[in-house]
C-alpha cells in the first residue's frame, strides 16, 4: 500500500473553503478587474485573511504550515475562477515569500514574514531583465559593497506584486562581483519599496493576467544596509533556481486550476447549447473533444501532485516540476482553445468566462521558465549529450 | 453565554433523487453539505460570542459521515461540537429528532440560546427547531432575520422575525430557541488555520444511551410519522400572464386586472 491518491481531511477541507471563496468572492468582479486592468486590495486581502499566504512557512512567522500540496491546491481552485488573483497569489508565495523563509536570517524572516503571511504586504522577485529573460544568469544589474551598504544599479522587468500599495520589499538578484572561474558572482538582496534610488512603473496594457499587478523597477545609486543580503554572497544563482524549481510548481498548478475551470464551463455549455435540434455535447465531434480535455487534466493533475509530492518529501523533483509546469501549461493551451472552439462566437466575447482562459493560458508557457527552458532542464535531467541549450 | 447550534448533514443538490421502491433519498453518489440554513445559524452563535463573550457549541444527529459539517463548524470557530449517532436513531421522524436533540442539549448542560436553521433543505419540514423548544419548555422564535439585543442581566432576547406581511419584533426570556432566516448574515468561510485545527481534532460521539433517550421515543419506535410516497408534482398547467412593457405601462394594466378579478376593489 505505497501509493495513495486520497487527500487528507485538512486538504480536502481547504479545497471546498477556497473553490467557495473563489466562486463567491473572485467570480463576480473577475471580468471588470480583468478589463480595468485593476489589482484588487481587497481580494488580496481576503486571501491573506483565509491563510492562503504562507502555507508552507511555520506558524512563527504567521505561516499555517499545512504543506506544499495544500498550497499547490489553493492556487489551482483560484485559477479555475481567475489567473489573475491566482498570479497575485502564486508570485506572492512562491517568489515573494519563499525565497526570504527559505534563505533569509531570523531578523529578515521575522521583519517580512508576518505582514507577507496575512496579505497585508506584497514581496516580489526581481529576476527578469530586459536583457536577460531564459539566460537568467546575464543579469546586468549591479551590487557594489561601499562601506556598510550595497550600492545597486540597473533594472528589472516583468516583476508580479512588485509595484501595488502593499508592495513592501523587492528580492533582488544582482551581479556582486566575478567568480573564480570569470562568471558573474550573483547575490539576492532585500530593497525594500520605497528606498531612494528604487523606482518602480506599473506596467499596462497586458494580453493576460490583467487584474494582476506587473511592474518595471529600476535601480539608481540605490543604497540599502549591508545586512539585507539574502543567505550568503554568491549564492544568489542557486537560491534562484531553488525558488523556480518550487514556482513552477504553482506555474503548473494555475495551469491546471485554469484548464479545469474552462473545462467546466465547456462541459456545461455543450449540455445548454443545442444545434440542430440537440445539445451539441451530444455531437461526438465534440464529446471526443470533452473527453480530451477531461484526460489531460488528469493525467497533468498526476504529474504536478507527483512532483509537489516529491517536493513535500524532500526528495529531488526540478526533473518532474519541469514536466508538470511544461504539460500543464501546453495542456491548458489546448484545453482553453477546445473550450472557446465549443462556445462558438460567444467564447469570443468577454461576458464569457471562457475567453480570459484563452488569454490567460499563454502566460504559463512563457513565464518562471519558457516551455522551451522546461525542455533543456529535462533534457539535462535525463542525461542528453551536451547542454541541450 | 452558552449557545448550542443544531446543525444537519444534507445532500449537496437541489436536484435531489428518490428511490421510487423505498421512497427514500438515494444519497450514493452524492455529496454532503451542511445544511445552508444552519450556517447561518452558526454564523449568528459566532457573532453573539464575539459580542458577549461564551461558548458556542454545534451538534448533529446523523451517520457517522455528519462529522464533516461539525469538523466545518469546528474549522470557523465553534468551541465544541458533538455527533450524536446510534443505530438506535435509525428512522427517527421530526418528533423522535427533536426529542433526541433536546435530550442531548440538556446532556451537555443546557444552553441560555438555542440556535438552528429555518428548515433542513432536503426534508423541508421547518418543525426540528420548533420541537426542540417544546421538549425543552422554553420559548420558540421563528424566522428569526435580525438580532436586536441580547440582554445578559435582564435575560432577555429581542429579535426581528421575516414574515410574509413584515417584519415582527419580538422579545422573550432567555433561554429560548431562534431559528434565522438567510437575511441574518453573511457566514464566513473558515481560515487554513482553523481548517487545520479542525481537521486534527477528536470529535465525541454520543449514543442514545449517553443521553439518556427513551428507546420508545426514538428511530422508528418514536415515529409515528413515516413517509409513504414521495414525488415531484406535476406542474400545472395554464400558469400566469406576464405583462411586459414599461412600468407606467404594466402598473396600471395590472390594478385593472386584479380589479377585474376582484383581488382588489
Amino acid at each position: 500500500m505505497a501509493l495513495d491518491f486520497d487527500l487528507t481531511e485538512e486538504q480536502q477541507m481547504l479545497r471546498k473553503m477556497v473553490r467557495n471563496f473563489a466562486e463567491k468572492e473572485i467570480a463576480p468582479v473577475a471580468q471588470e478587474l480583468d478589463e480595468k486592468e485593476e489589482f484588487s486590495y481587497h481580494l488580496t486581502r481576503r486571501m491573506g485573511e483565509l491563510g492562503l499566504f504562507g502555507p508552507f512557512v511555520s506558524e512563527e512567522y504567521g505561516g499555517s504550515n499545512v504543506g506544499y500540496l495544500s498550497y499547490i491546491i489553493a492556487v489551482e481552485e483560484i485559477a479555475r475562477i481567475d489567473g489573475s488573483q491566482a498570479a497575485t497569489l502564486a508570485a506572492g508565495n512562491s517568489l515573494g515569500i519563499s525565497p526570504i523563509y527559505y534563505y533569509g536570517n531570523e531578523e529578515q524572516k521575522q521583519q517580512w514574514l508576518p505582514d507577507l503571511c496575512t496579505g497585508k504586504a506584497l514581496a516580489s522577485f526581481g529576476l527578469t531583465e530586459p536583457n536577460a529573460g531564459s539566460d537568467a544568469g546575464a543579469s546586468r544589474t549591479t551590487a557594489v559593497l561601499e562601506g556598510d551598504y550595497w550600492v545597486i544599479n540597473g533594472s528589472k522587468i516583468f516583476i508580479t506584486n512588485s509595484t501595488t500599495d502593499i508592495s513592501k520589499v523587492c528580492v533582488v538578484q544582482a551581479v556582486t562581483g566575478k567568480r573564480e572561474d570569470g562568471r558573474n558572482e550573483l547575490s539576492c538582496i532585500l530593497v525594500p519599496n520605497g528606498t531612494p534610488g528604487f523606482i518602480t512603473k506599473t506596467m499596462h496594457g497586458k494580453m493576460v493576467w490583467r487584474a494582476s499587478n506587473t511592474g518595471e523597477l529600476y535601480f539608481q545609486d540605490c543604497k540599502v544596509p549591508k545586512e539585507n543580503l539574502l543567505g550568503r554572497r554568491g549564492d544568489g544563482f542557486r537560491q534562484m533556481l531553488a525558488t523556480l524549481d518550487g514556482g513552477r510548481l504553482s506555474i503548473a498548478a494555475m495551469a491546471l486550476g485554469g484548464a479545469q475551470g474552462a473545462f467546466e464551463l465547456a462541459l456545461k455549455y455543450s449540455k445548454e447549447r443545442e444545434q440542430f435540434g440537440r445539445p451539441i455535447g451530444s455531437f461526438q465531434v465534440n464529446a471526443f473533444k470533452l473527453a480530451d480535455m477531461a484526460t489531460e487534466i488528469e493525467l497533468g493533475r498526476l504529474i504536478l501532485y507527483k512532483a509537489t509530492w516529491l517536493c513535500e518529501n524532500h526528495r529531488p523533483f526540478s526533473k518532474e516540476s519541469a514536466m508538470a509546469k511544461m504539460f500543464c501549461s501546453e495542456m491548458y493551451h489546448r484545453v482553453a482553445n477546445h473550450a472557446v472552439q465549443l462556445h462558438g462566437g460567444y467564447g469570443l466575447m468577454k461576458e464569457y468566462a471562457v475567453e480570459r482562459h484563452y488569454r490567460n493560458q499563454k502566460l504559463l508557457d512563457i513565464g518562471e521558465g519558457t516551455s522551451e527552458v522546461q525542455r533543456i532542464v529535462i533534457a539535462r535531467h535525463i542525461g542528453v549529450p551536451g547542454r541541450a541549450l | 453565554m452558552k449557545i448550542v447550534v443544531c446543525v444537519k448533514q444534507v445532500p449537496d443538490t437541489t436536484d435531489v433523487k428518490i428511490d421510487p421502491k423505498t421512497n427514500t433519498l438515494i444519497r450514493e453518489g452524492v455529496a454532503s453539505i451542511c445544511n445552508p440554513f444552519d450556517e447561518y445559524a452558526i454564523e449568528e452563535a459566532l457573532r453573539i460570542k464575539e459580542k458577549l463573550g461564551g461558548e458556542v457549541h454545534v451538534i448533529t444527529m446523523g451517520p457517522p459521515q455528519a462529522i464533516e459539517v461539525l469538523r466545518n463548524a469546528l474549522a470557523v470557530g465553534a468551541d465544541k461540537v458533538y455527533l450524536i449517532s446510534d443505530k438506535a436513531f435509525a428512522g427517527s421522524d421530526t418528533l423522535a429528532t427533536a426529542y433526541a436533540l433536546s435530550k442531548t442539549i440538556e446532556y451537555i448542560g443546557g444552553a441560555d440560546l438555542v440556535i438552528c436553521g429555518k428548515q433542513a433543505i432536503d426534508g423541508d419540514t421547518a418543525q426540528v427547531g420548533p420541537g426542540i423548544a417544546t421538549r425543552l419548555g422554553i420559548p420558540q422564535l421563528t424566522y428569526v432575520s435580525k438580532i436586536r439585543e441580547i440582554d445578559l442581566e435582564k435575560k432577555k432576547i429581542i429579535v426581528e422575525r421575516l414574515l410574509e406581511y413584515g417584519r415582527e419584533v419580538v422579545e422573550a426570556p432567555l433561554p429560548a430557541l431562534i431559528t434565522v432566516v438567510k437575511d441574518i448574515n453573511e457566514p464566513r468561510l473558515p481560515s487554513l488555520i482553523g481548517i487545520k485545527k479542525a481537521a486534527k481534532a477528536q470529535i465525541p460521539t454520543l449514543t442514545a444511551k449517553d443521553i439518556n433517550a427513551d428507546e420508545n421515543r426514538i428511530g422508528l419506535k418514536g415515529s409515528p410519522t413515516w413517509v409513504v410516497k414521495v414525488f415531484t408534482p406535476e406542474a400545472r398547467g395554464g400558469g400566469g400572464e406576464i405583462l411586459k412593457g414599461e412600468l407606467n405601462e404594466v402598473v396600471p394594466l395590472l390594478v385593472t386586472k386584479l380589479m377585474e378579478t376582484k383581488f382588489i376593489k
